[in-house]
């Protein structure tokens, strides 16, 4: 699998009230391809998932104008795109495309949306069984720090340094939607929205997009952008089906395995990690799975601000990540890429880039950390 | 009774006849004997279409919890792991969030649903 990351781009708007999310996914885009020196004719490839409008990519492909030779709409939950490198990658490989565009786009904040709206389907086979209790997102991954507490000893203060180091990397992101830094006394003193998860252990809401374009390697050679691979990728999907029963893991151990071994690389090589932050626990239970420390020890490796930049041996989510920043359509796939790769690239805020940095992890979880989930890690390398 | 506006698959009727009759059923496989959760016409461990419904005694203990302050009146969501071994999302009633710990043991109450179905949702067991 060889293909490169040749253009990226983050829309600047957190609320579109004047936008649809059609020409949101149409202006991140342009965006990602003026930023690699392409136009939209260049595009035979595109991927989107279920946050594009229409029948898998046909809408878009047609508000678009283009005529990719390959288009894939698979969805896996926030992660999606993050799953669509690795696909885009793939059909580069096999010759099916040389310029691909991931687009991902969508308007909750100015449409009103709760994000516990999502899952509210009859047609979905676990919802006759679900469906009456209304279960919100949020009390879904509440559980699941709950669980985490009781067998580790994990506590709130920890999870609020997630919170902390997040809020800490905003405050340098000028389209953050939260830019001012909190203390763990902040999160912690912050209204309980589902017990033991507050206000500030859940991400944002909010409206834009992102867009990520995968090209050829002789493509990305005579672009102008710094040259930033795929070295390495894995997806998994986890379910539980009552017996065995366990919600402090995520299959993400799966996915970051898989990735690692492609990458031929280990955890101790990654400085950097772009991982998936609906909520705090999202984050600490994604430290864990992806080998940065044991099982249950998550809550000592996130303390004392040492997922900061520049503080410990692993830097997460330097752009505010989707506590701070951003969490567009919500889901936070895309901005997780686009934040490595302007770390690769050295584009990343002064304050918290990290110098010299050869390789990236990105990470997502998409579905819920509870039951049925999607999980996508990539390794990105700087050439 | 809910036979005149039944709009959920005919495949699941058994267990919502037998919550309306306060029993609750786990789905079996007959091949490989697990159980699972929820319930299904194949079993997801073994492939086999060869599935029973066996009663549970209606016990269990509380795996984890939130409390959904938002929610009117204030929901406290819960895995449950039977003592037939599996784990099912429910609700807890009439309890004090504040008392409720991990491993507490809980039994199984209906309540009915607005569109008639018998809820499996649980108690402390005092």
């Amino acid at each position: 699998m060889t293909a490169y990351i040749a253009g990226i781009y983050e829309h600047p708007t957190r609320f579109a009230p004047d936008k649809s999310v059609s020409a949101l996914h149409a202006e991140v885009a342009s965006g990602a391809l003026k930023d690699a020196g392409l136009s939209l004719r260049d595009i035979d490839g595109y991927f989107c998932a279920g946050d594009a409008p229409g029948i898998g990519p046909m809408s878009m492909v047609e508000y678009l104008g283009i005529h990719p030779r390959y288009v894939d709409s698979t969805d896996i939950g926030g992660g999606s795109p993050i799953a669509q490198v690795a696909e885009a990658a793939r059909a580069i490989d096999e010759g099916k495309c040389d310029i691909a565009l991931i687009t991902l786009a969508g308007r909750p904040r100015a449409e009103g949306q709760s994000p516990a709206t999502l899952t509210r389907f009859r047609e979905y086979p676990e919802n006759e069984f679900e469906l009456h209790f209304s279960p919100a997102l949020v009390s879904r991954y509440a559980m699941c720090a709950q669980r985490h507490m009781h067998e580790y000893g994990t506590t709130s203060e920890q999870l609020a340094w997630i919170r902390v180091a997040a809020s800490h990397h905003a405050q340098h992101n000028p389209n953050a939607l939260h830019r001012n830094p909190v203390s763990v006394n902040d999160v912690i003193s912050s209204p309980l929205i589902s017990d033991p998860l507050h206000r500030l252990d859940c991400c944002v809401v909010s409206d834009g997009g992102g867009a990520v374009i995968v090209v050829r390697e002789e493509i990305a050679r005579s672009l102008k952008q710094p040259l930033v691979s795929l070295k390495g990728a894995g997806v998994a999907l986890g379910y539980k089906l009552g017996v065995p029963f366990d919600i402090t893991a995520s299959v993400g151990i799966e996915s970051g395995s898989a990735a690692y071994l492609e990458a031929g690389v280990s955890p101790s090589d990654i400085r950097y990690l772009s991982t998936y932050d609906s909520f705090t626990i999202t984050v600490l239970m994604a430290i864990e799975d992806l080998g940065f420390c044991s099982k249950g020890a998550g809550g000592q490796f996130v303390s004392d601000g040492s997922l900061i930049s520049g503080n410990g041996s692993l830097a997460v989510n330097t752009d505010g990540g989707g506590l701070c920043n951003n969490h567009p359509a919500h889901r936070g796939g895309i901005t997780k890429i686009i934040e490595a790769v302007r770390q690769l690239r050295g584009e990343a805020h002064p304050a918290v880039q990290l110098p010299d940095l050869a390789l990236a992890m990105v990470h997502g979880t998409g579905g819920t950390l509870d039951q049925r989930q999607g999980c996508a890690t990539i390794i990105l390398e700087r050439e | 009774m809910i036979d005149d506006k039944w709009d959920w698959p005919m495949e699941n009727r058994e267990f919502w006849d037998a919550s309306e009759r306060g029993i609750l059923l786990v789905k079996r496989c007959i091949d490989c004997e697990k159980p699972h959760y929820y319930p299904r016409l194949i079993c997801p461990h073994c492939g086999s279409h060869s599935t029973q419904w066996t009663e549970s005694c209606g016990k269990g203990r509380l795996y984890s919890y939130s409390f959904f302050r938002r929610a009117n009146p204030p929901q406290i969501l819960a895995y449950v792991t039977l003592a037939e071994g599996i784990t099912l999302l429910t609700e807890i009633i009439d309890s004090d969030y504040e008392k409720l710990a991990i491993n507490d043991e809980v039994e199984v109450k209906f309540r009915v649903d607005p569109d008639g179905r018998y809820i499996p949702v649980f108690v402390l067991v005092k």
